[in-house]
Protein backbone atom coordinates (compact mmCIF):
# COMPACT_ATOMS: atom_id res chain seq x y z
CA UNK A 1 0.00 0.00 0.00
CA UNK A 2 2.75 2.44 0.97
CA UNK A 3 4.40 1.67 -2.36
CA UNK A 4 1.27 2.77 -4.23
CA UNK A 5 1.18 5.97 -2.20
CA UNK A 6 4.84 6.76 -2.84
CA UNK A 7 4.38 6.14 -6.58
CA UNK A 8 1.35 8.47 -6.61
CA UNK A 9 3.30 11.13 -4.72
CA UNK A 10 6.25 10.74 -7.07
CA UNK A 11 3.98 11.16 -10.09
CA UNK A 12 2.32 14.24 -8.62
CA UNK A 13 5.78 15.69 -8.01
CA UNK A 14 6.91 14.99 -11.59
CA UNK A 15 3.77 16.62 -13.01
CA UNK A 16 4.28 19.62 -10.71
CA UNK A 17 7.90 19.98 -11.83
CA UNK A 18 6.83 19.72 -15.48
CA UNK A 19 4.17 22.39 -14.86
CA UNK A 20 6.80 24.68 -13.32
CA UNK A 21 9.28 24.30 -16.18
CA UNK A 22 8.05 27.28 -18.28
CA UNK A 23 8.00 29.96 -15.53
CA UNK A 24 11.32 28.82 -14.06
CA UNK A 25 13.07 28.65 -17.45
CA UNK A 26 11.77 32.10 -18.24
CA UNK A 27 13.10 33.43 -14.96
CA UNK A 28 16.48 31.89 -15.73
CA UNK A 29 16.43 33.19 -19.29
CA UNK A 30 16.50 29.65 -20.77
CA UNK A 31 13.89 30.46 -23.39
CA UNK A 32 14.35 27.35 -25.52
CA UNK A 33 14.23 24.89 -22.65
CA UNK A 34 10.40 24.50 -22.44
CA UNK A 35 10.31 23.67 -26.15
CA UNK A 36 12.81 20.87 -25.56
CA UNK A 37 10.71 19.50 -22.70
CA UNK A 38 7.57 19.78 -24.86
CA UNK A 39 9.25 17.71 -27.58
CA UNK A 40 10.29 15.17 -24.95
CA UNK A 41 6.67 14.86 -23.80
CA UNK A 42 5.45 14.33 -27.37
CA UNK A 43 8.15 11.74 -28.04
CA UNK A 44 7.33 10.04 -24.75
CA UNK A 45 3.84 9.33 -26.12
CA UNK A 46 5.24 7.87 -29.36
CA UNK A 47 7.89 5.84 -27.53
CA UNK A 48 5.38 4.51 -24.99
CA UNK A 49 3.10 3.40 -27.82
CA UNK A 50 6.00 1.54 -29.45
CA UNK A 51 6.86 0.07 -26.06
CA UNK A 52 3.31 -1.30 -25.79
CA UNK A 53 3.94 -3.68 -28.71
CA UNK A 54 7.72 -4.03 -28.40
CA UNK A 55 8.07 -4.23 -24.64
CA UNK A 56 4.72 -5.59 -23.48
CA UNK A 57 3.78 -7.55 -26.60
CA UNK A 58 7.17 -8.70 -27.87
CA UNK A 59 6.57 -7.40 -31.42
CA UNK A 60 9.74 -5.72 -32.68
CA UNK A 61 8.31 -3.19 -35.11
CA UNK A 62 10.89 -1.25 -37.07
CA UNK A 63 8.30 0.91 -38.81
CA UNK A 64 6.64 2.75 -35.98
CA UNK A 65 7.51 6.15 -37.46
CA UNK A 66 4.94 5.40 -40.19
CA UNK A 67 2.13 6.07 -37.73
CA UNK A 68 3.93 9.03 -36.18
CA UNK A 69 4.31 10.51 -39.66
CA UNK A 70 0.73 9.78 -40.66
CA UNK A 71 -0.50 11.65 -37.58
CA UNK A 72 1.83 14.47 -38.55
CA UNK A 73 0.46 14.68 -42.10
CA UNK A 74 -3.19 14.34 -41.09
CA UNK A 75 -2.91 17.59 -39.13
CA UNK A 76 -0.92 19.20 -41.94
CA UNK A 77 -3.26 18.12 -44.73
CA UNK A 78 -6.41 19.07 -42.80
CA UNK A 79 -4.92 22.53 -42.23
CA UNK A 80 -3.90 22.83 -45.90
CA UNK A 81 -7.46 22.18 -47.08
CA UNK A 82 -8.84 24.49 -44.42
CA UNK A 83 -6.55 27.30 -45.53
CA UNK A 84 -7.18 26.69 -49.26
CA UNK A 85 -10.91 26.30 -48.71
CA UNK A 86 -10.90 23.27 -51.04
CA UNK A 87 -12.16 19.99 -49.57
CA UNK A 88 -9.88 16.95 -49.76
CA UNK A 89 -11.02 14.76 -52.74
CA UNK A 90 -13.86 17.24 -53.03
CA UNK A 91 -15.67 15.81 -49.98
CA UNK A 92 -13.59 16.06 -46.79
CA UNK A 93 -13.44 19.67 -45.60
CA UNK A 94 -10.23 20.87 -43.94
CA UNK A 95 -10.16 22.03 -40.36
CA UNK A 96 -7.90 23.69 -37.84
CA UNK A 97 -9.86 22.63 -34.76
CA UNK A 98 -7.54 20.68 -32.46
CA UNK A 99 -10.45 18.62 -31.14
CA UNK A 100 -11.00 17.34 -34.68
CA UNK A 101 -7.48 17.24 -36.08
CA UNK A 102 -5.95 15.19 -33.25
CA UNK A 103 -8.69 12.53 -33.12
CA UNK A 104 -8.50 12.37 -36.94
CA UNK A 105 -4.74 11.79 -36.68
CA UNK A 106 -5.35 9.01 -34.15
CA UNK A 107 -8.03 7.32 -36.26
CA UNK A 108 -6.19 7.48 -39.58
CA UNK A 109 -3.01 6.15 -37.95
CA UNK A 110 -5.07 3.37 -36.39
CA UNK A 111 -6.55 2.39 -39.77
CA UNK A 112 -3.07 2.37 -41.31
CA UNK A 113 -1.84 0.18 -38.42
CA UNK A 114 -4.74 -2.20 -39.02
CA UNK A 115 -3.82 -2.58 -42.69
CA UNK A 116 -0.06 -2.87 -42.14
CA UNK A 117 -0.38 -5.04 -39.04
CA UNK A 118 -2.83 -7.42 -40.73
CA UNK A 119 -0.14 -8.29 -43.25
CA UNK A 120 3.02 -7.92 -41.16
CA UNK A 121 1.75 -9.99 -38.20
CA UNK A 122 1.38 -13.03 -40.43
CA UNK A 123 5.14 -13.24 -40.10
CA UNK A 124 7.37 -13.16 -37.06
CA UNK A 125 10.94 -12.54 -35.98
CA UNK A 126 13.28 -10.93 -38.49
CA UNK A 127 10.64 -11.04 -41.25
CA UNK A 128 8.30 -8.96 -39.11
CA UNK A 129 11.05 -6.38 -38.52
CA UNK A 130 11.77 -6.13 -42.25
CA UNK A 131 8.13 -5.96 -43.34
CA UNK A 132 7.24 -3.18 -40.89
CA UNK A 133 10.35 -1.33 -42.07
CA UNK A 134 9.35 -1.83 -45.72
CA UNK A 135 5.83 -0.49 -45.17
CA UNK A 136 7.15 2.57 -43.35
CA UNK A 137 9.60 3.31 -46.16
CA UNK A 138 6.83 2.92 -48.74
CA UNK A 139 4.78 5.51 -46.88
CA UNK A 140 7.82 7.77 -46.63
CA UNK A 141 8.29 7.77 -50.41
CA UNK A 142 4.55 8.14 -50.90
CA UNK A 143 4.45 11.35 -48.88
CA UNK A 144 7.68 12.65 -50.47
CA UNK A 145 6.00 12.26 -53.85
CA UNK A 146 2.98 14.39 -52.88
CA UNK A 147 4.03 17.72 -54.43
CA UNK A 148 0.74 19.32 -53.39
CA UNK A 149 1.79 18.87 -49.77
CA UNK A 150 5.34 20.11 -50.18
CA UNK A 151 7.07 16.95 -51.38
CA UNK A 152 10.31 16.36 -49.52
CA UNK A 153 10.24 19.88 -48.06
CA UNK A 154 7.18 19.11 -45.96
CA UNK A 155 4.44 21.62 -45.36
CA UNK A 156 4.22 24.64 -43.10
CA UNK A 157 1.08 25.05 -41.01
CA UNK A 158 0.92 28.82 -41.14
CA UNK A 159 -1.79 29.39 -38.58
CA UNK A 160 -1.94 27.39 -35.39
CA UNK A 161 -4.79 25.03 -34.53
CA UNK A 162 -7.76 26.28 -32.52
CA UNK A 163 -8.75 25.04 -29.08
CA UNK A 164 -11.32 26.83 -26.85
CA UNK A 165 -10.01 30.25 -27.94
CA UNK A 166 -6.56 29.48 -26.52
CA UNK A 167 -3.63 30.94 -28.36
CA UNK A 168 -1.72 27.82 -29.38
CA UNK A 169 0.80 29.98 -31.19
CA UNK A 170 2.04 30.90 -27.73
CA UNK A 171 4.61 28.20 -26.93
CA UNK A 172 3.77 28.52 -23.24
CA UNK A 173 0.08 27.72 -23.81
CA UNK A 174 0.99 24.91 -26.18
CA UNK A 175 3.34 23.50 -23.55
CA UNK A 176 0.49 23.06 -21.08
CA UNK A 177 -1.79 21.57 -23.74
CA UNK A 178 0.91 18.99 -24.48
CA UNK A 179 1.42 18.31 -20.77
CA UNK A 180 -2.30 17.66 -20.24
CA UNK A 181 -2.52 15.37 -23.29
CA UNK A 182 0.55 13.43 -22.20
CA UNK A 183 -0.81 12.90 -18.68
CA UNK A 184 -4.15 11.73 -20.10
CA UNK A 185 -2.37 9.43 -22.55
CA UNK A 186 -0.29 7.76 -19.84
CA UNK A 187 -3.33 7.38 -17.60
CA UNK A 188 -5.11 5.59 -20.46
CA UNK A 189 -2.04 3.47 -21.19
CA UNK A 190 -1.89 2.49 -17.51
CA UNK A 191 -5.40 1.13 -17.83
CA UNK A 192 -4.55 -0.78 -20.99
CA UNK A 193 -1.47 -2.54 -19.61
CA UNK A 194 -3.34 -3.51 -16.43
CA UNK A 195 -6.46 -4.65 -18.27
CA UNK A 196 -7.55 -8.14 -19.27
CA UNK A 197 -6.14 -7.46 -22.72
CA UNK A 198 -2.88 -6.27 -21.16
CA UNK A 199 -2.53 -9.63 -19.38
CA UNK A 200 -3.11 -11.52 -22.64
CA UNK A 201 -0.56 -9.32 -24.43
CA UNK A 202 2.05 -9.96 -21.74
CA UNK A 203 1.30 -13.67 -22.02
CA UNK A 204 1.84 -13.60 -25.79
CA UNK A 205 5.22 -11.94 -25.32
CA UNK A 206 6.33 -14.66 -22.91
CA UNK A 207 5.07 -17.74 -24.72
CA UNK A 208 2.88 -17.67 -27.79
CA UNK A 209 2.54 -21.46 -27.90
CA UNK A 210 1.22 -21.49 -24.34
CA UNK A 211 -1.33 -18.80 -25.16
CA UNK A 212 -2.55 -20.81 -28.16
CA UNK A 213 -2.96 -23.81 -25.85
CA UNK A 214 -5.10 -21.57 -23.62
CA UNK A 215 -7.40 -20.96 -26.57
CA UNK A 216 -6.10 -17.52 -27.49
CA UNK A 217 -5.87 -16.79 -31.24
CA UNK A 218 -2.71 -14.79 -30.81
CA UNK A 219 -2.88 -13.11 -34.22
CA UNK A 220 -6.04 -11.16 -33.37
CA UNK A 221 -4.68 -9.96 -30.05
CA UNK A 222 -1.36 -8.93 -31.54
CA UNK A 223 -3.19 -7.02 -34.28
CA UNK A 224 -5.31 -5.25 -31.65
CA UNK A 225 -2.16 -4.22 -29.77
CA UNK A 226 -0.54 -3.11 -33.02
CA UNK A 227 -3.53 -0.87 -33.84
CA UNK A 228 -3.57 0.66 -30.35
CA UNK A 229 0.16 1.38 -30.65
CA UNK A 230 -0.34 2.93 -34.08
CA UNK A 231 -3.05 5.18 -32.65
CA UNK A 232 -0.71 6.33 -29.87
CA UNK A 233 2.00 7.18 -32.39
CA UNK A 234 -0.59 8.99 -34.52
CA UNK A 235 -1.52 11.14 -31.51
CA UNK A 236 2.13 12.02 -30.95
CA UNK A 237 2.68 12.80 -34.63
CA UNK A 238 -0.41 15.00 -34.78
CA UNK A 239 0.65 16.82 -31.64
CA UNK A 240 4.11 17.37 -33.08
CA UNK A 241 2.61 18.97 -36.19
CA UNK A 242 0.47 21.27 -34.05
CA UNK A 243 3.45 22.16 -31.86
CA UNK A 244 6.03 22.78 -34.62
CA UNK A 245 3.38 24.04 -37.09
CA UNK A 246 5.14 21.91 -39.63
CA UNK A 247 4.52 18.49 -41.16
CA UNK A 248 7.58 16.78 -42.55
CA UNK A 249 8.31 13.53 -44.40
CA UNK A 250 11.30 13.15 -42.06
CA UNK A 251 8.83 12.00 -39.40
CA UNK A 252 8.24 8.87 -41.55
CA UNK A 253 11.84 8.11 -42.36
CA UNK A 254 13.31 4.84 -41.11
CA UNK A 255 15.86 6.72 -38.99
CA UNK A 256 12.89 8.07 -37.03
CA UNK A 257 11.71 4.50 -36.38
CA UNK A 258 15.24 3.72 -35.24
CA UNK A 259 15.28 6.70 -32.88
CA UNK A 260 11.99 5.60 -31.31
CA UNK A 261 13.46 2.14 -30.81
CA UNK A 262 16.64 3.54 -29.24
CA UNK A 263 14.51 5.58 -26.83
CA UNK A 264 12.61 2.42 -25.83
CA UNK A 265 15.92 0.63 -25.24
CA UNK A 266 17.44 3.49 -23.25
CA UNK A 267 14.41 3.89 -21.05
CA UNK A 268 13.90 0.18 -20.44
CA UNK A 269 11.98 -2.28 -22.61
CA UNK A 270 8.57 -3.19 -21.20
CA UNK A 271 8.67 -0.71 -18.32
CA UNK A 272 5.84 1.77 -17.88
CA UNK A 273 7.80 5.01 -17.36
CA UNK A 274 10.88 3.91 -19.27
CA UNK A 275 9.71 5.65 -22.47
CA UNK A 276 9.60 9.02 -20.67
CA UNK A 277 13.13 8.54 -19.37
CA UNK A 278 14.31 7.24 -22.74
CA UNK A 279 12.82 10.17 -24.67
CA UNK A 280 14.25 12.64 -22.16
CA UNK A 281 17.73 11.11 -22.19
CA UNK A 282 17.81 10.91 -25.98
CA UNK A 283 16.64 14.45 -26.66
CA UNK A 284 18.75 16.00 -23.89
CA UNK A 285 21.86 14.24 -25.15
CA UNK A 286 21.05 15.11 -28.76
CA UNK A 287 20.53 18.77 -27.91
CA UNK A 288 23.54 19.28 -25.67
CA UNK A 289 25.99 16.94 -27.38
CA UNK A 290 25.25 18.40 -30.80
CA UNK A 291 25.87 21.88 -29.44
CA UNK A 292 29.26 20.63 -28.28
CA UNK A 293 30.38 18.62 -31.29
CA UNK A 294 29.03 17.79 -34.71
CA UNK A 295 30.13 14.20 -34.16
CA UNK A 296 27.63 13.91 -31.34
CA UNK A 297 26.33 10.58 -32.58
CA UNK A 298 29.68 8.95 -31.83
CA UNK A 299 29.53 10.08 -28.21
CA UNK A 300 25.87 9.19 -28.07
CA UNK A 301 26.58 5.70 -29.35
CA UNK A 302 29.07 5.11 -26.57
CA UNK A 303 26.60 6.34 -23.94
CA UNK A 304 23.87 4.11 -25.40
CA UNK A 305 26.26 1.16 -25.22
CA UNK A 306 26.97 1.84 -21.56
CA UNK A 307 23.27 2.24 -20.72
CA UNK A 308 22.14 -0.88 -22.54
CA UNK A 309 25.00 -3.11 -21.41
CA UNK A 310 25.50 -1.64 -17.97
CA UNK A 311 22.05 -1.08 -16.53
CA UNK A 312 20.05 -4.23 -17.24
CA UNK A 313 16.63 -2.83 -18.01
CA UNK A 314 17.64 0.64 -19.18
CA UNK A 315 17.35 3.85 -17.18
CA UNK A 316 14.09 2.67 -15.65
CA UNK A 317 15.73 -0.49 -14.33
CA UNK A 318 18.66 1.53 -13.00
CA UNK A 319 16.31 3.95 -11.26
CA UNK A 320 14.22 1.26 -9.60
CA UNK A 321 17.34 -0.52 -8.34
CA UNK A 322 18.72 2.73 -6.94
CA UNK A 323 15.49 3.57 -5.12
CA UNK A 324 15.07 0.02 -3.83
CA UNK A 325 18.66 0.01 -2.55
CA UNK A 326 17.99 3.11 -0.49
CA UNK A 327 14.78 2.04 1.24
CA UNK B 1 -20.27 -48.35 -22.16
CA UNK B 2 -20.09 -44.58 -21.89
CA UNK B 3 -20.43 -42.31 -24.89
CA UNK B 4 -17.62 -41.27 -27.22
CA UNK B 5 -16.04 -37.86 -26.56
CA UNK B 6 -13.26 -37.84 -29.12
CA UNK B 7 -13.23 -40.08 -32.16
CA UNK B 8 -10.17 -40.34 -34.36
CA UNK B 9 -10.63 -42.16 -37.63
CA UNK B 10 -8.01 -43.19 -40.18
CA UNK B 11 -5.59 -40.44 -39.22
CA UNK B 12 -2.47 -40.22 -41.38
CA UNK B 13 0.53 -37.89 -41.09
CA UNK B 14 3.59 -38.13 -43.33
CA UNK B 15 6.88 -36.31 -42.92
CA UNK B 16 8.72 -36.48 -46.26
CA UNK B 17 8.38 -40.21 -46.74
CA UNK B 18 8.19 -41.20 -43.09
CA UNK B 19 4.70 -42.17 -42.02
CA UNK B 20 4.52 -40.83 -38.45
CA UNK B 21 0.82 -41.53 -38.00
CA UNK B 22 -0.39 -44.52 -39.98
CA UNK B 23 -4.15 -44.95 -40.22
CA UNK B 24 -4.78 -44.39 -36.52
CA UNK B 25 -8.27 -44.94 -35.17
CA UNK B 26 -9.02 -44.13 -31.53
CA UNK B 27 -12.27 -44.03 -29.58
CA UNK B 28 -11.97 -41.99 -26.37
CA UNK B 29 -14.95 -42.52 -24.10
CA UNK B 30 -16.44 -40.24 -21.50
CA UNK B 31 -14.66 -40.19 -18.16
CA UNK B 32 -12.11 -42.86 -18.98
CA UNK B 33 -8.35 -42.66 -18.85
CA UNK B 34 -7.05 -43.93 -22.16
CA UNK B 35 -3.31 -44.52 -22.21
CA UNK B 36 -1.24 -44.44 -25.35
CA UNK B 37 2.03 -46.30 -25.02
CA UNK B 38 4.76 -47.15 -27.46
CA UNK B 39 8.52 -47.08 -27.89
CA UNK B 40 10.41 -43.87 -28.64
CA UNK B 41 9.69 -42.56 -32.11
CA UNK B 42 6.36 -44.38 -32.33
CA UNK B 43 4.64 -41.08 -33.14
CA UNK B 44 2.87 -40.42 -29.84
CA UNK B 45 3.68 -36.72 -29.67
CA UNK B 46 2.90 -36.33 -33.37
CA UNK B 47 -0.52 -37.80 -32.71
CA UNK B 48 -1.17 -35.50 -29.72
CA UNK B 49 -0.10 -32.49 -31.78
CA UNK B 50 -2.64 -33.39 -34.45
CA UNK B 51 -5.40 -33.81 -31.88
CA UNK B 52 -4.72 -30.39 -30.35
CA UNK B 53 -4.32 -28.76 -33.76
CA UNK B 54 -0.64 -27.83 -33.87
CA UNK B 55 -0.12 -30.22 -36.78
CA UNK B 56 -2.51 -30.79 -39.68
CA UNK B 57 -3.10 -34.45 -40.61
CA UNK B 58 -2.77 -35.56 -44.24
CA UNK B 59 -5.83 -37.78 -44.08
CA UNK B 60 -8.53 -38.94 -41.69
CA UNK B 61 -10.95 -37.27 -39.33
CA UNK B 62 -11.02 -36.03 -35.75
CA UNK B 63 -14.49 -35.72 -34.26
CA UNK B 64 -15.12 -34.03 -30.92
CA UNK B 65 -18.56 -34.83 -29.50
CA UNK B 66 -19.99 -35.25 -32.99
CA UNK B 67 -18.28 -32.20 -34.44
CA UNK B 68 -15.56 -32.51 -37.07
CA UNK B 69 -12.53 -30.55 -35.83
CA UNK B 70 -9.94 -32.07 -38.21
CA UNK B 71 -8.99 -28.74 -39.78
CA UNK B 72 -9.86 -26.39 -36.94
CA UNK B 73 -7.11 -24.05 -35.65
CA UNK B 74 -5.50 -25.06 -32.35
CA UNK B 75 -6.79 -22.05 -30.42
CA UNK B 76 -10.36 -22.64 -31.61
CA UNK B 77 -10.42 -26.21 -30.27
CA UNK B 78 -9.72 -25.11 -26.71
CA UNK B 79 -13.10 -23.44 -26.05
CA UNK B 80 -14.77 -26.63 -27.37
CA UNK B 81 -13.07 -28.60 -24.61
CA UNK B 82 -9.68 -29.79 -25.86
CA UNK B 83 -7.04 -29.23 -23.17
CA UNK B 84 -3.43 -30.30 -23.25
CA UNK B 85 -0.15 -30.34 -21.38
CA UNK B 86 3.29 -30.20 -22.92
CA UNK B 87 6.00 -32.80 -22.53
CA UNK B 88 8.48 -30.00 -21.82
CA UNK B 89 6.54 -27.54 -19.65
CA UNK B 90 5.54 -24.46 -21.63
CA UNK B 91 4.65 -21.71 -19.17
CA UNK B 92 4.68 -17.94 -18.75
CA UNK B 93 8.01 -17.59 -16.96
CA UNK B 94 7.72 -13.91 -15.95
CA UNK B 95 4.39 -14.48 -14.21
CA UNK B 96 3.82 -16.05 -10.81
CA UNK B 97 2.14 -19.43 -10.33
CA UNK B 98 -1.11 -17.69 -9.48
CA UNK B 99 -0.91 -15.34 -12.45
CA UNK B 100 -0.33 -18.28 -14.79
CA UNK B 101 -3.48 -19.97 -13.55
CA UNK B 102 -5.37 -16.67 -13.47
CA UNK B 103 -4.59 -15.99 -17.12
CA UNK B 104 -5.71 -19.52 -18.02
CA UNK B 105 -9.00 -18.95 -16.19
CA UNK B 106 -9.39 -15.58 -17.90
CA UNK B 107 -8.64 -16.99 -21.36
CA UNK B 108 -11.35 -19.58 -20.77
CA UNK B 109 -13.88 -17.17 -19.27
CA UNK B 110 -13.65 -14.49 -21.93
CA UNK B 111 -13.43 -10.70 -21.89
CA UNK B 112 -9.89 -10.94 -23.23
CA UNK B 113 -10.24 -7.92 -25.50
CA UNK B 114 -11.21 -5.56 -22.67
CA UNK B 115 -8.73 -2.71 -22.44
CA UNK B 116 -10.57 -0.63 -19.86
CA UNK B 117 -11.04 -3.03 -16.95
CA UNK B 118 -8.56 -4.02 -14.25
CA UNK B 119 -7.68 -7.68 -14.37
CA UNK B 120 -6.41 -7.57 -10.78
CA UNK B 121 -9.94 -6.92 -9.49
CA UNK B 122 -11.82 -9.49 -11.62
CA UNK B 123 -12.72 -11.50 -8.55
CA UNK B 124 -14.30 -14.47 -10.30
CA UNK B 125 -10.97 -15.16 -12.00
CA UNK B 126 -8.87 -15.09 -8.85
CA UNK B 127 -11.38 -17.06 -6.79
CA UNK B 128 -11.34 -19.80 -9.39
CA UNK B 129 -7.53 -19.69 -9.57
CA UNK B 130 -7.29 -20.00 -5.78
CA UNK B 131 -9.77 -22.88 -5.81
CA UNK B 132 -7.64 -24.74 -8.35
CA UNK B 133 -4.54 -24.07 -6.27
CA UNK B 134 -6.19 -25.16 -3.03
CA UNK B 135 -6.03 -28.84 -4.02
CA UNK B 136 -2.39 -28.66 -4.99
CA UNK B 137 0.97 -28.61 -3.31
CA UNK B 138 1.71 -25.52 -5.40
CA UNK B 139 -0.48 -23.59 -2.97
CA UNK B 140 2.60 -22.64 -0.95
CA UNK B 141 4.39 -21.47 -4.08
CA UNK B 142 1.54 -19.37 -5.47
CA UNK B 143 3.43 -16.07 -5.46
CA UNK B 144 6.68 -17.57 -6.78
CA UNK B 145 7.74 -16.57 -10.29
CA UNK B 146 7.39 -19.58 -12.56
CA UNK B 147 11.03 -19.23 -13.62
CA UNK B 148 11.98 -20.27 -10.05
CA UNK B 149 9.94 -23.49 -10.00
CA UNK B 150 11.46 -26.98 -10.00
CA UNK B 151 10.74 -29.31 -12.90
CA UNK B 152 8.19 -31.24 -10.87
CA UNK B 153 6.39 -28.07 -9.88
CA UNK B 154 6.29 -26.95 -13.49
CA UNK B 155 4.71 -30.26 -14.46
CA UNK B 156 2.03 -29.80 -11.79
CA UNK B 157 1.37 -26.25 -12.91
CA UNK B 158 0.95 -27.43 -16.52
CA UNK B 159 -1.82 -29.71 -15.35
CA UNK B 160 -3.57 -27.04 -13.24
CA UNK B 161 -3.45 -24.62 -16.18
CA UNK B 162 -5.02 -27.24 -18.45
CA UNK B 163 -7.75 -27.86 -15.87
CA UNK B 164 -8.46 -24.13 -15.63
CA UNK B 165 -9.90 -24.38 -19.15
CA UNK B 166 -12.49 -26.95 -17.95
CA UNK B 167 -11.61 -29.39 -20.73
CA UNK B 168 -13.84 -32.26 -21.85
CA UNK B 169 -10.81 -34.12 -23.09
CA UNK B 170 -7.35 -33.71 -21.64
CA UNK B 171 -4.32 -34.64 -23.75
CA UNK B 172 -1.43 -35.34 -21.38
CA UNK B 173 1.98 -35.64 -23.05
CA UNK B 174 4.17 -37.58 -20.61
CA UNK B 175 3.10 -35.93 -17.34
CA UNK B 176 5.54 -38.10 -15.34
CA UNK B 177 8.61 -37.39 -17.52
CA UNK B 178 11.49 -36.19 -15.37
CA UNK B 179 9.63 -36.57 -12.09
CA UNK B 180 11.13 -38.27 -9.03
CA UNK B 181 9.39 -41.30 -7.48
CA UNK B 182 7.50 -39.25 -4.87
CA UNK B 183 6.39 -36.62 -7.38
CA UNK B 184 5.33 -39.39 -9.75
CA UNK B 185 3.15 -40.96 -7.09
CA UNK B 186 1.56 -37.59 -6.31
CA UNK B 187 0.85 -37.04 -9.99
CA UNK B 188 -0.74 -40.49 -10.26
CA UNK B 189 -2.91 -39.77 -7.21
CA UNK B 190 -3.93 -36.42 -8.68
CA UNK B 191 -4.84 -37.96 -12.04
CA UNK B 192 -6.81 -40.74 -10.33
CA UNK B 193 -8.85 -37.97 -8.73
CA UNK B 194 -9.77 -36.77 -12.21
CA UNK B 195 -11.06 -40.16 -13.37
CA UNK B 196 -14.72 -39.93 -14.22
CA UNK B 197 -14.65 -36.11 -14.27
CA UNK B 198 -12.66 -35.58 -17.42
CA UNK B 199 -11.68 -37.83 -20.30
CA UNK B 200 -7.93 -38.26 -20.51
CA UNK B 201 -5.61 -39.38 -23.28
CA UNK B 202 -2.41 -40.23 -21.44
CA UNK B 203 0.86 -40.59 -23.31
CA UNK B 204 3.36 -42.02 -20.87
CA UNK B 205 6.55 -44.07 -20.62
CA UNK B 206 6.24 -44.89 -16.93
CA UNK B 207 4.53 -48.30 -17.08
CA UNK B 208 3.74 -48.39 -13.37
CA UNK B 209 1.80 -45.16 -13.78
CA UNK B 210 0.09 -46.38 -16.93
CA UNK B 211 -1.09 -49.63 -15.37
CA UNK B 212 -2.16 -47.80 -12.20
CA UNK B 213 -4.23 -45.26 -14.12
CA UNK B 214 -5.47 -46.55 -17.44
CA UNK B 215 -8.92 -47.95 -18.13
CA UNK B 216 -7.96 -48.61 -21.73
CA UNK B 217 -4.54 -48.87 -23.34
CA UNK B 218 -3.57 -48.49 -26.98
CA UNK B 219 -0.15 -49.53 -28.20
CA UNK B 220 1.43 -47.43 -30.93
CA UNK B 221 4.36 -48.83 -32.89
CA UNK B 222 5.83 -47.07 -35.94
CA UNK B 223 2.74 -44.88 -36.20
CA UNK B 224 0.30 -47.80 -36.15
CA UNK B 225 -1.95 -48.88 -33.34
CA UNK B 226 -1.21 -52.59 -32.99
CA UNK B 227 -3.59 -53.26 -30.14
CA UNK B 228 -6.20 -51.57 -27.96
CA UNK B 229 -7.50 -53.27 -24.83
CA UNK B 230 -7.76 -53.35 -21.06
CA UNK B 231 -4.55 -53.28 -19.01
CA UNK B 232 -4.80 -57.04 -18.48
CA UNK B 233 -5.20 -57.74 -22.18
CA UNK B 234 -2.18 -55.57 -22.96
CA UNK B 235 -0.09 -57.27 -20.30
CA UNK B 236 -0.93 -60.68 -21.65
CA UNK B 237 -0.43 -59.89 -25.31
CA UNK B 238 2.58 -61.59 -26.82
CA UNK B 239 2.52 -59.14 -29.71
CA UNK B 240 2.88 -56.14 -27.39
CA UNK B 241 5.70 -57.77 -25.47
CA UNK B 242 7.53 -58.47 -28.67
CA UNK B 243 7.15 -54.99 -30.07
CA UNK B 244 7.34 -52.86 -27.02
CA UNK B 245 8.05 -54.50 -23.72
CA UNK B 246 10.88 -56.41 -25.35
CA UNK B 247 9.77 -59.73 -23.92
CA UNK B 248 11.02 -58.79 -20.46
CA UNK B 249 9.01 -59.63 -17.40
CA UNK B 250 9.80 -56.49 -15.39
CA UNK B 251 6.63 -54.59 -16.18
CA UNK B 252 4.29 -57.33 -15.11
Amino acid sequence: MSRTVSIALGLALVILVLALVPPISQALGERSFPSLVARIMIYAIAVASLNLILGYGGMVSFGHAAFFGIGNYVVGILYYHHAEGVPLWGIIPGTDQLLITLPAAVIVAGIAALAIGAMALRTGGVQFIMITLAFAQMLYFFFVSLQQYGGDDGMIIRKSNQLFGLNLRDKMVMYYVILVIMVLFFAALWRVVNSSFGAVLAGIRQNERRMTALGISTYRYKLYGFVLAGMGAGLAGGLMAVFLRFASPDTLHWTESGELMIMVLMGGVGTFFGPVLGAAAYLFLQTYLSAWTEHWQLVFGLILLVVVLGTRGGLSGLLSRLTRGRS
Amino acid sequence: MSSTILFVEGLVKRFSGLVATDDVTLDLRDGLIHALIGPNGAGKSTLINQLCGELAPDAGHITLMGRDITHMAAADRVPLGVGRTFQVPSLLDDFTVRENIGLAVQAHGGGNFRIWDRVAVRRAIWERADALLADSRLKERREAPVADLSHGERKQLELLIALAGEPKILLLDEPMAGLGPVESQEMVAFLLGLRGKVTILLVEHDMDAVFALADVISVLVYGRIILTGTPDEIRDSAEVREAYLGGEEESC
